[in-house]
């Protein structure tokens, strides 16, 4: 290895060993601050237990965010309504072209016996 | 089929196209909201239901006491329709009260006349089907008294105190809320004029096949 190329190594690696050490100790730093104000943080933010409840206050309505939503309902009793229809439509079709398939065929049958 | 089925088949595919939009355009019931919109197609199949239990009735009288076997095609036809107008005023029942009144069913004098009313209609139909030679005499007694059911149904609302709306509520509908609804309505009684001329026609198709099995055997 040539001189100058060896003396490029030793810098590069000293610096490295350097950069390494300031990583950890900033690392170290944040999480001791994090350990140290996370239970002040939560302290702050922790809402207030709700109070016993002692009596029942009686409302007669319900609040809009407990009402049973009527679109789904709506949907699903006009759905059901287009799919018995057309379910009954297709049912009556396929008996009706099964039985004037059969009609076609006896008639067939008949007229070749006839002619024979 | 009669010449008058397509065109009535194309203009009723038009009306049930249109039927949405109108409904949408209706106000909103004040105390219901959306969810009352189901009303303008539960009550007119609900009148379809029973509109099929009296032709179904009427037909089967007929028929037990003339004997006449397209009063009978009739009778078949039209208690198939009450099934099927029965299971989705059934249905869309309960979606709507569900909302309304907070449960899906309620042993309410209304509610449980339609519910018999459509187990007799299914009755009919498994009579017919299994009960062997000799049903279509019995169906059409059960038929009778599908029918008899039908002013019950129709008055109990308003003798009996009950959750569902009384019939009083239709003939006071707002304009908007009322064209809504008759329109679905004309809508649903060309569509069960229709099916019930589609399903005689079956029964006719098979009474000439079986007339077709006779004449090989012959």
């Amino acid at each position: 290895m040539q001189p100058s190329l060896r003396r490029a190594t030793r810098l590069r690696q000293g610096f490295g060993a350097h950069a390494s050490t300031r990583r950890h100790g900033a690392l170290i730093c944040f999480l001791l601050l994090l350990v140290v104000s996370t239970p002040l943080v939560a302290q702050q933010q922790q809402p207030e237990p709700p109070k016993q409840t002692d009596e029942f206050v009686p409302i007669s309505q319900l609040p809009p965010q407990d009402q049973l939503p009527a679109a789904p309902l709506l949907v699903t009793a006009y759905a059901f309504v287009w799919l018995a229809l057309f379910g009954y439509l297709v049912s009556l079709a396929r008996r009706l072209s099964k039985v004037q398939r059969e009609v076609e065929r006896l008639e067939s049958d008949i007229a070749k016996g006839s002619r024979t | 089929m009669p010449k008058w089925f397509m065109p009535l088949a194309g203009i009723n595919a038009v009306m049930f196209a249109a039927a949405p939009f109108i409904i949408a355009s209706a106000n909103y019931e004040a105390t219901m909201g959306l969810v009352q919109k189901i009303f303008y197609f539960h009550m007119p199949s609900a009148s379809m239901f029973l509109v099929s239990a009296v032709v179904c009735g009427i037909a089967s009288a007929r028929y037990l006491f003339g004997g006449s076997p397209r009063q009978d095609r009739l009778a078949y036809a039209a208690a198939e329709l009450a099934v099927l107008f029965g299971a989705i005023t059934l249905v869309t029942g309960p979606l709507w009260a569900r909302k309304a009144w907070g449960v899906w069913w309620a042993w309410d004098v209304r509610l449980t006349s339609s519910l018999m009313g459509w187990m007799v209609a299914w009755a009919y139909l498994l009579v017919r089907k299994y009960g062997g030679p000799g049903s279509d005499k019995l169906a059409a007694g059960l038929a009778l008294f599908g029918m008899a059911n039908v002013p019950f149904v129709y008055i109990s609302v308003n003798y009996w105190r009950t959750i569902h709306p009384k019939t009083s509520v239709v003939p006071t509908l707002p304009a908007d809320m009322g064209m809504a609804l008759w329109f679905s309505f004309a809508s649903f009684l060309v569509l069960f004029v229709l099916l019930l001329r589609l399903r005689v026609y079956l029964e006719e198709e098979r009474t000439k096949l079986d007339a077709l099995y006779l004449s090989l055997d012959e």
